[in-house]
């Protein structure tokens, strides 16, 4: 598969500050790519440099294999949706559809084809002549997205166009889209610091923090094997159980005082002895159970528990260390039970307490 | 259940809600009593100079400066128009109103074209330097005028245009571009900054994302800035007189000539009658404009 965007030693300065540190993506034709990170983690600074929007300081970027580094957003062959929809106030939502498609020199009759197919496929055909005032927010986004989409271009770039809708229309519009990259098959690149947003769309995830990539994968590698310590902490929700310790035997016990783990099951690289580890355990691979196991389970106290309507969510005291378990809804814990959990090694990751990454 | 009487009787025992006030409370004495104080200030001086301007000279010497004419006459505005003496023209106001209209015009035009695109481009485009390009300009607002009329005088000299009416044109358009660029910089800066970006990614440069897109959405702001530069232009007097000549003069400057002149008798009448025919532009212009400019002078002070 060919790339369709190949970013090549990015640097980006402010001033003094280094906002994007030598950065190197490639998205892959119809590839679908999620910038994710907290506030002020770069990845919609990145996205304006890929969409021509600010003058990178370093490296070069590649679009469908020609270098735009210096060419205009309007000449990138690039699509972009904002999170404000930055329809045009003054103009209908034909007027707003059309204008990239008139400053191009586009045909008339060019023009309303296109327009009329972005019209069909976002089910926008009777808003047409309406002013975005008079549109609701996922209407207006819906404009947006096709103001992109009439540039009949192979890149689409999303800027959190999903932030300014409320919770139901989110998921709505999130299908929406993953619906229309299924149909178009563009590339697109769209960023977003909602993880449900990324883990549902993305092919592949970029996690990003301080201008840098931590983690670049498809969604389940990122989910099941955080590169490190951020990125395990980063996604899912509840985040992931974290317990600090050293690995004794070699490597093939993980002891965190008077509790011993076997790290038997443990997929990763070679483990060897080390005084500071983390073990990092997600809610739902730690089974309760009412026996002990020795070296499988730890033993635990209920503090309480949070049904959450489709499963039940149980904060416990284990091993010195608050921990947190998905359990199935019909299982009420009353605060104080003494239970065990079981780990699935299999799904645990174990990061060097140092460097935080991965072992 | 509580029944209709029983509410009654409670809320008849326990007043509650806001006192109701009182029409002659002491309070609005005050407030309307100073109003009218001040309205009668700015009222009467207005009122002694219509009366005089409808009087004939006779009445006048009688000396009843707010009594109103015995007889109408509306001689003194027709002589101030169009017969009033000022050195050897004598033709009236009607020189320095078609003077000043041709001033204007293209004063306020090209400064605020000039204006609105320096705000503009110190929104959206920013460069290196251009904040302090920015201060710099605002500082001149802050510079008083008479420091800078006699350079300008020499600098209108070496470039040809001293005592021309383009010399004027180009002496009032610098002058409004600190507080007009000021204006449009600041409601501009109340636009997102995502619709610029969305125009840069749609195709538009720089002269199409102000006409297209900023333009007609800024319309307020550019109603004030036509007003606050038709009025200050056709109430200038200083630039007028020292950089044009005596053909070239504004009604303001002629005004001044006719009323200030020492020869012959003072005719009250005419001088009251050409005054308020100076003063009607930016009255009509106020008066035309009024509900805008606020919105307008609201919409650009709020973001510094």
């Amino acid at each position: 598969m060919t790339n369709s965007i190949e970013v090549k030693d990015l640097t980006l300065n402010f001033g003094s500050v280094s906002v994007l540190k030598n950065m190197n993506l490639n998205v892959a034709e119809g590839e679908f790519v999620v910038l994710l990170g907290p506030s002020g983690c770069g990845k919609s600074t990145l996205l304006n440099c890929l969409a021509g929007l600010l003058e990178i300081t370093d490296g070069q970027i590649f679009i469908k294999g020609k270098n735009v580094t210096w060419a205009e957003p309007s000449e990138r062959g690039i699509g972009m949706v904002f999170q404000s929809y930055a329809l045009y106030p003054q103009m209908t939502v034909r007027g707003n559809l059309s204008f990239g498609l008139k400053n191009a020199g586009v045909a008339r009759d060019e023009i309303e084809r296109r327009v009329a197919r972005a019209a069909e496929i976002l089910q926008i055909g009777p808003l047409l002549d309406r002013k975005p005032a008079a549109l609701s927010g996922g209407q207006r986004q819906r404009v947006a997205i096709g103001r992109a989409l009439v540039r009949d271009v192979d890149v689409f770039l999303f800027d959190e166009p999903l932030s300014n809708l409320d919770a139901k229309l989110r998921s709505e519009l999130r299908v929406e889209i993953k619906r229309l990259h299924a149909q178009l098959k563009n590339t697109m690149v769209y960023v977003t610091h909602d993880q449900i947003e990324a883990l549902t769309l993305a092919d592949r995830i970029a996690v990003m923090r301080g201008g840098i990539i931590q983690q670049l994968a498809a969604p389940q590698e990122i989910y099941n094997r955080p590169a490190n310590l951020f990125v395990a902490g980063f996604i899912g929700s509840p985040s992931m159980n974290f317990l600090p310790g050293a690995t004794v035997e070699g490597g093939h016990v993980f002891r965190r005082g008077d509790l011993s783990l076997s790290l038997a099951g443990y997929e990763g690289g070679t483990i060897g002895t080390r005084d500071k580890v983390i073990l990092g355990l997600r809610p739902e691979h730690l089974v309760v159970q009412d026996h002990a196991e020795p070296g499988v389970t730890l033993p635990a106290v209920v503090e309480l528990d949070e049904p959450m309507g489709a499963d039940s969510l149980v904060w416990l005291q284990a091993a010195g260390a608050q921990v947190s378990v998905r359990v199935p809804v019909e299982r009420r814990m009353a605060p104080g039970t003494q239970v065990h959990l079981k780990v699935d090694m299999s799904k645990a990751s174990l990061f060097d307490a140092g460097s935080e990454t991965r072992i | 259940m509580v029944d209709a009487t029983a509410i009654y009787t409670r809320s008849d025992a326990v007043p509650r809600g806001t006192k109701p006030k009182r029409a002659l409370s002491g309070r609005n004495i005050m407030i309307y009593g100073t109003l009218l104080v001040f309205s009668l200030y700015y009222l009467l001086p207005l009122w002694v100079m219509v009366m005089t301007s409808l009087k004939g000279m006779p009445e006048i010497r009688m000396g009843n400066i707010f009594a109103p004419p015995v007889e109408i006459t509306f001689e003194p505005w027709v002589k101030a128009w169009s017969q009033a003496c000022t050195g050897l023209n004598c033709d009236g106001l009607s020189r320095g109103f078609w003077n000043s209209v041709t001033i204007l015009i293209p004063s306020v035009i090209l400064s605020i074209v000039v204006a609105s695109v320096n705000g503009y481009a110190l929104t959206f485009w920013k460069f290196k330097g251009s904040d302090v390009f920015f201060t710099i300009l605002i500082f001149g607002a802050f510079i008083p005028y008479q420091v800078m009329l006699y350079p300008i005088v020499i600098l209108l000299r070496e470039m040809g245009l001293y005592g021309s009416l383009w010399g004027l044109v180009l002496v009032h358009t610098v002058f409004g571009m600190p507080i007009l660029t000021l204006l449009f910089r600041n409601y501009f800066s109340t636009i997102p900054e995502e619709l610029f970006k969305a125009a840069r990614v749609d195709g538009a440069g720089f002269w199409a994302i102000y006409a297209k897109i900023l333009m007609p959405m800024s319309l307020p702001i550019f109603v004030v800035a036509i007003i606050l530069q038709v009025t200050g232009i056709w109430n200038d007097f200083l630039f007028g007189v020292v950089y044009t000549k005596p053909d070239l003069y504004p009604m303001t400057v002629q005004l001044n000539n006719i009323v200030n002149s020492v020869q012959g008798v003072k005719e009250y009448n005419v001088n009251m009658a050409a005054t308020l025919l100076t003063g009607l532009v930016p009255l009509f212009i106020y008066f035309v404009s009024g509900k805008l400019f606020v919105r307008g002078i609201a919409a650009g002070a709020v973001k510094g």
